[in-house]
């Protein structure tokens, strides 16, 4: 029984989802190796040697990596899926876009967003945003599965000393090409990895407002920003800062929502947070429900103020 | 050019479903049905293509039981021109309708293939990228924006960092995310005319499809309860309360 983690990086250093997903590996039991294909991508292979856990680093390089292309990516894991019993990747955009073609390809179902290894053939998993957990038993041979990373540990990152493969790399497909991209470049924390997240609403009325109320917040408290989906529909925050089912799922130490409502949609995103703040101006928004503390009170005046009482 | 959708019935996500007490699933007994969301996206965007003269006809997929027929109904009244039904009561899962649908597309040969990215049941998000890897297609997953141009398919994609955009080959397979369209009302007109539009029914075994379930569910439960909160009176109370009592601050 041996597995293999798909890793996420940037061909100079490992993303953090990468961590989590190598500790869901080791609960499967068995060795854990290290996929890492990528153009110029030798630091990052060099760094997943030393995750505390791993033994093997496979290292594919080609042009058609550069920017992760399904496609591409999955006929590279594919050329090496025989080996392995277990073939994880990171709930990321990234996974959840490659691991299903590896899947089908093998004829095998996929486990989604597994939050818990019971045995090397049973998981843990959330349905209906959350409301309910399966657990569920794969009855194939190998096992494809994405990883929740919120319900695993990171590895630590250093103490592993594995060897290096590189590995005769597959071509890429004609059929896809990278035209471009617009990524956010900030020194905040990484939203699914941040300790502290505030998060705005619709409430807020505009993209200004937005973020002369939120952004000092968070500077203070050296926070992530988070957004619901009302807000970023009505413009008011970009797309990558949705929390909920099917934008970001988190478990801060510490969530403050303002103006947020609370709709199941939001709450399956970030009700694992260890403690939820909430500020709203109506008493019965569903947001108080789960929040450990609830501020009635307007946010335009409320979150100045909790500003400058940090 | 044809484009193929497929679309899911899955219970309305205005409803909070209840776990049942002996843990065998979720209670959808006398539970609202719809069409899950993202494939109302793809729906709408499917129409839009054909508004904008890129489609010519456009091909209601759905997989599953009798009901589903309601299901492709609300497509063909939002502007599907026929739908085809694969009518079973065995449990569905992503790779068996990722089959049944690869079993269409070579009879139909469309240029398109559009899908929600996840149902809103399962939350598994997998079914259009196993359909592309199946048909040996490529894929635009999570799109924000489709464009037709010079025969070929530019998919802009919302990633983790903001936005990508992919150009594909066609035919492709494209998953819709929630900024791709927002879906059109449906008048009662084109629920009439839905009504006589053609339906197909197949079976999974009539298209040489083995839907036999590869997971099994051994238990479902409700997820660990947040114990109650407490409402404070101010941001005084609210920052003292995080610094003494909650220590996160």
């Amino acid at each position: 029984m041996t597995s293999l983690v798909i890793a996420e990086h940037d061909n100079a250093s490992i993303k953090g989802a990468t961590l989590n997903t190598v500790t869901a590996a080791l609960k499967c039991g068995g060795d854990v190796h290290v996929l890492v294909a990528g153009n110029n991508a030798g630091a990052a292979a060099a760094a997943a040697a030393q995750i505390a856990g791993v033994t093997k680093v496979l290292h594919a390089e080609g042009d058609g990596f550069t920017h992760g292309l399904a496609e591409n990516v999955a006929a590279q894991v594919l050329a090496v899926a025989a080996n392995y019993s277990h073939i994880l990747f990171p709930a990321t955009a990234s996974g959840k876009n490659i691991a299903p073609r590896v899947a089908a390809k093998l004829d095998v179902g996929q486990i989604s967003d597994i939050t818990k290894v019971d045995s090397p053939d049973t998981f843990e998993r959330p349905i209906y945003a959350g409301n309910a957990i399966a657990t569920v038993q794969s009855t194939d041979a190998t096992k494809v599965l994405t990883v929740r990373t919120t319900g695993f540990d990171p590895a630590a990152a250093t103490g592993g000393s594995a060897a290096v493969e590189v590995l005769t790399s597959v071509g890429a497909s004609a059929q896809a090409t990278f035209v471009g991209s617009e990524i956010a470049k900030n020194d905040r924390p990484e939203l699914t990895a941040a300790k502290i997240i505030v998060s705005g609403g619709r409430a807020l009325g505009s993209s200004e407002k937005f973020m002369d109320l939120m952004t000092p917040l968070a500077d203070k408290l050296g926070a992530a920003l988070g957004a619901s989906r009302a807000a970023v529909d009505a413009g008011y925050a970009p797309n990558d800062w949705q929390v909920g089912q099917t934008g970001k799922i988190v478990a801060p130490q510490l969530y403050i929502a303002a103006g947020i409502s609370g709709a199941i949609q939001h709450l399956a995103g970030m009700k694992d947070s260890k403690v939820i703040v909430a500020i709203n101006k109506d008493p019965e928004a569903p947001i108080f429900s789960v929040a450990d503390y609830g501020l009635v009170a307007d946010l335009f005046v409320a979150v100045p103020e909790l500003t400058a009482a940090l | 050019m044809k484009v193929l959708v497929s679309v899911k019935r899955v219970v309305d996500y205005n409803v909070k479903v209840r776990v049942k007490s002996d843990g065998t699933g979720v209670d959808i007994a006398n539970v609202k049905m719809s069409m899950n969301p993202f494939d109302e996206i793809a729906i709408e965007e499917a129409v839009r293509l054909k508004e904008k003269g890129i489609v010519t006809e456009i091909i209601a997929v759905s997989c599953g039981v009798t009901q589903c027929q309601e299901t492709l109904r609300t497509a063909m009244a939002i502007g599907a021109d026929r739908g085809i039904l694969v009518e079973t009561a065995v449990e569905l899962q992503p790779l068996a309708v990722a089959k049944l649908l690869k079993a269409l597309i070579e009879k139909e040969q469309p240029g398109l293939i559009i899908l929600g990215k996840q149902a809103i049941d399962d939350d598994c998000n997998q079914t259009g990228q196993m359909l592309a890897a199946l048909a040996d297609l490529p894929q635009g997953t999570f799109a924000s924006k489709v464009e037709v141009v010079d025969g070929k398919v530019n998919v802009t994609r919302e990633v983790d960092g903001g936005s990508e955009t992919v150009s594909l080959t066609m035919p492709a397979v494209i998953t819709t995310d929630l900024r791709l369209n927002e879906p059109r009302y449906v008048t009662l007109p084109n629920i009439m005319k839905a009504k006589k539009k053609q339906l197909d029914i197949f079976t999974p075994e009539a298209l040489g499809v083995d839907v036999t379930p590869r997971i099994k569910t051994l238990k479902v439960v409700e997820p660990p309860k947040r114990s109650a909160g407490i409402k404070v009176p101010d941001v005084a109370t609210l920052v003292a309360k995080l610094k003494t009592e909650a220590k996160v601050l």
